[in-house]
C-alpha cells in the first residue's frame, strides 16, 4: 500500500471516528492499524462501504493474548479489496473482564465460524452473533484453552504413571 | 440435477411433517468426518446444521511450544491431500520473518513440487465427483496418475502423503536425476490419462444432468462467505493468491485462471479439470528454465549443515546443535503469508516475539472459511445432490478442524 494510501485511511479514521488510530505502521508487507475498540466495527463497515477502497473481503480473524499487557487481549481483522489488491490489517486490545467486541457476521457471512473460533479458544463474547457456541472444542469444555495461562503440558512431569502409554 | 426451487417446498408446507436425518459423522458418503443435521421434507433439504470439530488437534497451540522447523510436520495434516503446498507455505512465512533471500531455482522447484500437489489435490477432488454420481472407471484411471505424484514426491524428500518437503531455505538436497525423469515421464503420461477422464464425463449426458444446476452459489455470496481457490472461481471471480500477490517467482510463468459462471458442481468440476491442465504448463515452463545454483538459501542459522561438514568442522556443528535443538534467534516481528493451496488461500499469520517458538500462530484455512456456507448452498436441493455438493467443495477434515 502505497504511504498516499496509508495517509488517506488514517486521515479519514481519525476525522469519522473520533481519533481512534492508536498507532500504524508497516509489518513486512502489509499496513497494520491499531485502533480503539468502540471503533473497529464502524471503521470496517466504513472501509467495506467506501466507494474507492472497496475491503468488501474478509480475509481471516484471530484473537491475540499478550499477558504481560494491560490490556491482555486482543483482535486482529484482516480485510482484503480485491479489485485494488489491497491489504489492511486492524488490531485492537482490550482488558480481559471487558472481553466483549459487536460482531462482524452482519457486514461478512465468513465471520460466523471464524468468531466462532475465537470465541471457542480466547473466550471473546461477540455481542449480536447468531450461535455463539464452541465449534472446535467439546461443548462441555470450561476453559477456552489458547490463553496463555493454560501451557502445553510439561514434558517433564514427572506426577504421572505412565507405565501403560510411556510418554 | 435440476435444482427444486425453494417455490416448491413452500407449496407443500401444509404437510410440515419433517424428518430430521443424522447424516455423519463417518458416513461413507462423506469422505471423511463431517455430521450434518437435516431438516428433510422428504427427499428436500429443508434445512441443514454442521457440526466440525470432530478431528480438532489444536494445532494452532501445539505450535507454540515448537521450534519453527518442527512446525512443519503440523501443516502436513491441515490439507492431507495437498501437504507440498502447506510445507512450502510455512517455509515462506518463515523465510519472510527472517528475510532469506530465496536463490531462483529454490522458487523454481517448488513451483514444481507446489503445482504436482495441487493437481493430486484436484484429482482427489474431481475423481470423487464422478465416483458420488456413480461414475467409477474415472476414478481408477486419475488415481493411478496420483500414485506416479506421490511416487515423485517419494523421491524427492522419501514420504508420500504428510511429506515434510523442502526445509526453512530451500531443499535438503537437490532433485536426483531420477526424480527429473519421473517427473518427465508423468508430463508425458497424465495429459492421456486427463484426456481420458475429460472424455468420460466432460459432455456425458447423465453427469452432465446430474452435476448442472447442484449447490450453486452466486459470486457476491460467495465473496461475502469468504470462498476462496477453485470454488470461487467456479462462481465467476477470478482470484488467484498466485497472480494477485505472486510468490515463489509465480510472475514468472505464464498461465491461465479458469473462471466458471454458476458456481455450480459442474463449474467447480470444470474449473479443477482446467487448472490441472495449466499446472502442467507452469511444471513444464520450470522444468525448461530451471537455472542453475544452489538448492537453498544462504541462511546457516536454519538451513542444516552438510553432514560431512558437521563431523568435521567446528562452525557447522555448532549451527547443526543450534537449530536441532531450536535454540536460533529469530527477528522479532508479526508477518503474513499467504499461499495458493489445493482450496484456496493458505495463510499464516505468525507473531515472533523473538524466542524459539511462535507467539502466535493463526492458520487461514480456506476449507473452514467456505463449509460453512455449506447449509445455504444445499437448501431447498435433494439429499443426493448435497452429497455431491459437498464432494464437489472438497471439504478436507484435517484442514477443517485443524
Amino acid at each position: 500500500m502505497t504511504e498516499a494510501k496509508q495517509e488517506t485511511i488514517i486521515n479519514a479514521i481519525n476525522a469519522h471516528f473520533n481519533h481512534a488510530v492508536i498507532k500504524h505502521e508497516m509489518l513486512y508487507d502489509m499496513f497494520t492499524v491499531t485502533l480503539r475498540k468502540d471503533a473497529v466495527i464502524p471503521a470496517i463497515q466504513w472501509l467495506y462501504d467506501n466507494e474507492e477502497l472497496k475491503f468488501r473481503f474478509l480475509t481471516t480473524m484471530c484473537a491475540l493474548h499478550y499477558p504481560d499487557q494491560k490490556d491482555e487481549l486482543g483482535m486482529m481483522y484482516q480485510l482484503h479489496s480485491l479489485e485494488n489488491n489491497l491489504r489492511i490489517r486492524i488490531k485492537t486490545f482490550f482488558p480481559k473482564d471487558l472481553a466483549v467486541m459487536p460482531t462482524l457476521t452482519g457486514l461478512y457471512s465468513a465471520a460466523n465460524w471464524m468468531e466462532r473460533q475465537e470465541y471457542d479458544f480466547f473466550g471473546v463474547d461477540f455481542k449480536g452473533h447468531p450461535n455463539l457456541k464452541r465449534i472446535l472444542n467439546v461443548d462441555d469444555m470450561v476453559i477456552h484453552p489458547m490463553r496463555k495461562e493454560f501451557p502445553l503440558e510439561d514434558q517433564t512431569r514427572k506426577d504421572k504413571n505412565d507405565t501403560m502409554f510411556g510418554r | 440435477m435440476t435444482q427444486i426451487s425453494t417455490n416448491i417446498v413452500d407449496h407443500l408446507a401444509e404437510q410440515k411433517e419433517y424428518t430430521t436425518l443424522n447424516l455423519g459423522p463417518t458416513h461413507p458418503a462423506t469422505h471423511g468426518i463431517f455430521q450434518n443435521i437435516l431438516k428433510m421434507d422428504g427427499e428436500i433439504i429443508v434445512d441443514a446444521e454442521s457440526t466440525v470439530g470432530y478431528i480438532h488437534r489444536a494445532f494452532e497451540k501445539l505450535a507454540e511450544r515448537r521450534p519453527y522447523y518442527q512446525i512443519t510436520p503440523i501443516t502436513d495434516r491441515l490439507n492431507y491431500c495437498s501437504s507440498p503446498i502447506n510445507n512450502m507455505g510455512w517455509h515462506m512465512t518463515v523465510e519472510k520473518l527472517i528475510g532469506a533471500k530465496i536463490p531462483k531455482k529454490v522458487d523454481y522447484m517448488r513451483v514444481i513440487v507446489m503445482e504436482l500437489a495441487r493437481i493430486a489435490d484436484h484429482i482427489v477432488c474431481n475423481a470423487v465427483i464422478g465416483v458420488d454420481t456413480g461414475a467409477l472407471t474415472g476414478f481408477v484411471y486419475l488415481f493411478q496418475q496420483r500414485e506416479f505424484i506421490y511416487e515423485i514426491y517419494e523421491e524427492i524428500c522419501g514420504a508420500r502423503l504428510t511429506t515434510n518437503i523442502g526445509r526453512i531455505g530451500g531443499f535438503d538436497k537437490d532433485f536426483s536425476p531420477k526424480t527429473w525423469d519421473k517427473i518427465k515421464k508423468f508430463l508425458k503420461e497424465f495429459p492421456l490419462a486427463l484426456d481420458e477422464f475429460q472424455s468420460l464425463l466432460e459432455r456425458n449426458r447423465i453427469f452432465m444432468d446430474r452435476v448442472i444446476g447442484c449447490g450453486p452459489i452466486s459470486a457476491e455470496r460467495a465473496l461475502n462467505y469468504g470462498f476462496t481457490g477453485p470454488n470461487l472461481r467456479a462462481a465467476g471471480v477470478d482470484y488467484d493468491v498466485r497472480v494477485m500477490t505472486p510468490y515463489s517467482s509465480y510472475e514468472d510463468f505464464d498461465f491461465i485462471i479458469p473462471v466458471g459462471t454458476h458456481g455450480d458442481t459442474y463449474d467447480r468440476f470444470m474449473v479443477r479439470h482446467e487448472e490441472m491442465r495449466q499446472s502442467l504448463r507452469i511444471i513444464q515452463q520450470a522444468m525448461d528454465k530451471m537455472p542453475e545454483g544452489p538448492c537453498h538459501a544462504d541462511v546457516p542459522d536454519f538451513y542444516l549443515p552438510e553432514k560431512q561438514d558437521v563431523y568435521n568442522k567446528m562452525e557447522a556443528l555448532i549451527y547443526h546443535f543450534k537449530i536441532v535443538m531450536g535454540e536460533t534467534d529469530v527477528p522479532v516481528g508479526e508477518v503474513y503469508h499467504a499461499v495458493e493451496g489445493g482450496n484456496g488461500e493458505l495463510g499464516y499469520y505468525l507473531i515472533s516475539d523473538g524466542g524459539r517458538t511462535p507467539f502466535r500462530l493463526h492458520f487461514r484455512r480456506p476449507c473452514f472459511i467456505y463449509y460453512q456456507a455449506y447449509p445455504e448452498m444445499i437448501k431447498g436441493s435433494m439429499l443426493s445432490d448435497a452429497i455431491l455438493t459437498m464432494s464437489s467443495m472438497n471439504v478436507i477434515a484435517g484442514e477443517l478442524d485443524a
